[in-house]
């Protein structure tokens, strides 16, 4: 591919269906819009944030506990007021996001992958190989995702030398969720691929003698797809959410690095006691976030599905 | 005139006192695991019991000793301690008690199953004298056996050989019997229902063998997990008492017309230790030394860490600082010592740089998040402060259940802990945490393996002296040595708040035991 043709390349997407239902969709263009403003706050934290919260001596806690602006006693430079340790809440949710988007996508990523390639296999192919992949994916959801994550923790710990726990516990978080939540992918994917698998295409694509592997990747996995992609931008907020709970357990990131859902989490505590602006701004930011990613995975749905044009 | 006045003032008085028979309903975050008091030796569980059960000895309203079912006692002997029994005294199924009954307890609190074992452990035999005298004979001089036995309740030995419940049973693992669920003791209360989890309901004692403040007839117990659920059912009117307050929201219940806060301090006293025995740190990026060996960096530490901030801002308030590893309250506390080294990061610094680590070093540091008050917070506030003298700490918090087997195997660098010394006594923490770590539990929490020779010698020393001035230097003496070595880093003592409705009269124990007979509702 040479400089020249990616504007070429672009233009020519810019051009095609997909792009053309994103500019005719209003809904599809503000998440669009929000997303890109969030994933720019996150990634850009370092750079645009007033301050770095996991900076540690930078922390003062004669700064703890002050109101967002407006409200009589913020001080400021606190645009959404601190939490407990004096942390100011813009710069804590713009961090926290960096990891909890980091977890939520790539975690979401393994079990899509992990879930898809399962459930395509495990529908197509039926018969004894089903079965085992079924029968495993059962097992599995009997238990709490919880408990597989503090699993795979464990074991991890057990392997890895010491000095290498705290670099790979973002790593073992990602796992943990990942490997917890492939099943409900498998289970959707394979049904679809009953359904798909003795419709005309297959079998024409099986009688010009496409290899079972083409016919699966190439014909199949477009046609599955729809659900997995709602399902995963509902699992985004889980995983999220999930990696909260188990940073509260010891296994993820320590309270000094809070992620966003550590912050609600944390925040929660304050609720009653007046200091709602703790964890409502990083509640309000996940919501943003994670409706953003639905609306789009909503959109992306239709736009792919054939029949609803 | 006189007289007539004072039949009026007897009259007025009399009426305050009989009032209306009452319900209680008193609310915790937990519950009692069992309803046998050698169960689990925690202090919920043996608050609620006390209700039901009594001791030989027991605890006034300023912690004093007061006579329960022992009416008095004396040391005959070095090791030998003679309690007279109170006459007249029923189990609540109608079965006097006896001195056979104050064996039967002791078999039965140093059996398998029992978690009591600690408060029984100093004690050879019990002989009986006659029906109401037992002779407690220890295996070394025992100088405050009295102060160490006010919860090892009294069991009657009829009953539990009736219903088949001779020896405690682990529940923690599934196993029950008789007294897991009912109850019989001599205490003003009675266990009229008991669902565990759910509620208890506690009756009062209508045979009991003295007059009690309290005006409750039945008092129900609820336990209520989340902090924020509790608070509710409260303010709402469901329940008449609660504890623990959450810090957070202490100025919202006081501001509530009907309801009352009642804070105090609390014997526990939240500390930082330091592993000073290994060569090299097991999380730390200092290589073939341990930085903790050196004085000059406790120190450093110490000085960093500005507690007045901690106690005001991540307590609320409700803490109160502390220079000496244990609280006023507990006998041997050294007042003129609880000074703490003032905060100085500046100085500080310099002791860093003194000691060879001018660019400060990397350590990894053990805390609970649901053990203490605010714990994860504390540490966090730590971490902040030890930042900006360049010593980074990376924080590991987790919660009770993973942490305690993690730091109790000594697989820690730097961690938090709590301590209340059990018997009200300096020995207890002197023996648990500052002696080294040797046989028979000596220094089993000393989790940074502190050593000193002379602490090591003065121990035994305090364990045996029965002069009470000679025992009281020598703990002051040992405390001064802890402290000039900085063995720990004492941070503070957390206050216990209780919230309850403004009709509620009780008495806050600074051991957090809560005594249903002093509960008084107008």
């Amino acid at each position: 591919m040479t400089t020249a043709a990616l504007p070429g390349r672009l233009a020519r997407w810019w051009d095609g269906d997909l792009a053309y239902a994103f500019r005719h969709s209003p809904v599809a263009v503000v998440s669009g819009l929000v997303l890109f403003i969030c994933l720019a706050a996150a990634l850009l934290a370092p750079w645009i944030a007033p301050h770095n919260p996991f900076d540690l001596a930078t922390l003062n806690l004669s700064d703890a506990l002050t109101p967002p602006r407006g409200l009589p006693g913020s001080k400021p430079g606190y645009l959404l007021g601190t939490d407990d340790q004096g942390r100011d809440v813009l710069s804590a949710i713009m961090f926290g996001a960096r990891i909890s988007l980091l977890v939520g996508v790539a975690a979401v990523a393994l079990a899509v992958g992990i879930g898809v390639s399962l459930g395509l296999v495990a529908g197509y192919a039926g018969g004894r190989l089903d079965a085992v992949i079924m029968r495993a994916a059962d097992v599995q959801l009997s238990f709490p995702a919880i408990l597989i994550a503090l699993l795979i923790d464990g074991i991890a710990r057990a392997v890895l030398p010491r000095e290498a726990h705290g670099e790979v516990a973002l790593l073992v978080l990602v796992i943990a969720i990942g490997v917890s939540n492939w099943p409900q992918y498998a289970r959707t994917v394979r049904g679809s691929t009953l359904v798909e698998k003795n419709k005309e295409y297959v079998q024409a694509a099986r009688v010009i003698g496409v290899t079972p592997g083409a016919i699966v990747f190439r014909h199949l996995l477009p046609n599955v797809l729809g659900p997995v992609l709602v399902l995963a931008t509902i699992n985004i907020a889980t995983a999220i959410v999930l990696e909260a709970t188990l940073s509260f357990l010891g296994v993820g990131v320590p309270p000094t690095r809070p992620s966003l859902g550590t912050l609600i989490r944390v925040g929660n505590d304050f609720l009653f006691s007046g200091e709602w602006w703790i964890t409502i701004f990083p509640g309000a930011a996940l919501v943003i976030l994670v409706l953003a990613i639905n609306l789009l995975g909503d959109w992306l749905r239709d736009a792919l599905n054939p029949r609803l044009q | 005139m006189n007289r007539m006045k004072a039949v009026l003032a007897a009259a007025i008085v009399a009426g305050a006192l009989s009032a209306q028979a009452a319900t209680f309903r008193f609310a915790d975050q937990g519950d009692a695991i069992s309803m046998d008091p050698y169960a689990l030796n925690e202090s919920l569980q043996l608050t609620l019991m006390a209700n039901v059960y009594e001791p030989l000895v027991g605890r006034g309203k300023q912690l004093e000793l007061i006579p329960i079912l022992a009416t008095s006692w004396k040391q005959t002997a070095p090791t030998v301690w003679r309690f007279n029994l109170r006459k007249d005294v029923k189990f609540h199924d109608g079965t006097p008690f006896t001195a056979d009954d104050v064996i039967f307890s002791y078999e039965r609190a140093k059996s398998d199953g029992s978690d009591m074992k600690t408060y029984v452990g100093p004690i050879k035999e019990i002989k009986k004298i006659d029906e109401l005298t037992v002779d407690i004979i220890t295996s070394e001089p025992f100088p405050i056996l009295p102060d160490t036995i006010n919860v090892w309740f009294m069991m009657s030995k009829a009953w539990c050989e009736k219903n088949n419940a001779m020896a405690p049973v682990d529940v923690r693992k599934g196993k029950e019997n008789a007294a897991t669920l009912k109850a019989n003791g001599t205490g003003p209360f009675m266990i009229k229902s008991r669902e565990p989890g759910v509620r208890t309901v506690f009756v009062a004692n209508p045979g009991y063998w003295t007059k009690v403040e309290s005006n409750v007839t039945e008092a129900v117990f609820t336990p209520i997990g989340n902090a924020a659920t509790r608070v509710a059912a409260l303010i709402s009117g469901d329940i008449d008492m609660m504890e623990p307050a959450p810090l957070q929201d202490l100025e919202r219940l006081s501001a509530n017309p009907g309801l009352k806060v009642l804070q105090g301090p609390e014997l526990r006293t939240i500390f930082l230790g330091m592993d000073q025995s290994r060569d090299e740190l097991l999380y730390s990026n200092v290589k073939g030394k341990n930085p903790f060996k050196d004085r000059r960096v406790r120190q450093a530490i110490y000085q960093a860490i500005d507690e007045n901030a901690i106690a005001h801002t991540v307590m609320r308030g409700a803490a109160t600082p502390s220079g000496v590893m244990i609280a006023p309250g507990i006998r041997g506390f050294p007042k003129d010592l609880n000074t703490r080294l003032p905060f100085d990061p500046a100085a500080a610094k310099k002791l860093l740089a003194e000691a060879g680590y001018p660019n400060g070093f990397e350590v990894g540091m053990n805390c609970p998040n649901d053990r203490y008050v605010n714990d994860a917070a504390i540490c966090q506030a730590v971490a902040a402060m030890l930042a900006k003298i360049d010593v980074k700490v990376n924080l590991m918090v987790e919660t009770k259940v993973t942490y305690f087997p993690k730091i109790l195997s000594r697989d820690t660098s730097f961690y938090l802990l709590g301590w209340t010394p059990a018997s009200y006594d300096a020995h207890n923490q002197i023996f648990a945490i500052l002696m080294s770590p040797g046989p028979s539990g000596r220094g089993q929490f000393n989790l940074g393996s502190y050593v000193n020779k002379r602490i090591d010698e003065l121990g035994p020393q305090i364990a045996s002296e029965l002069e009470q001035q000679k025992r009281e230097a020598m703990i002051h003496e040992l405390y001064k040595i802890h402290a000039d070595d900085i063995g720990h880093i004492p941070l503070h003592q957390q206050a216990l708040a209780w919230a309850m409705k403004k009709n509620i009269d009780l008495v806050q124990l600074p051991d957090n035991f809560d005594f249903l007979k002093w509960v008084v509702v107008r």
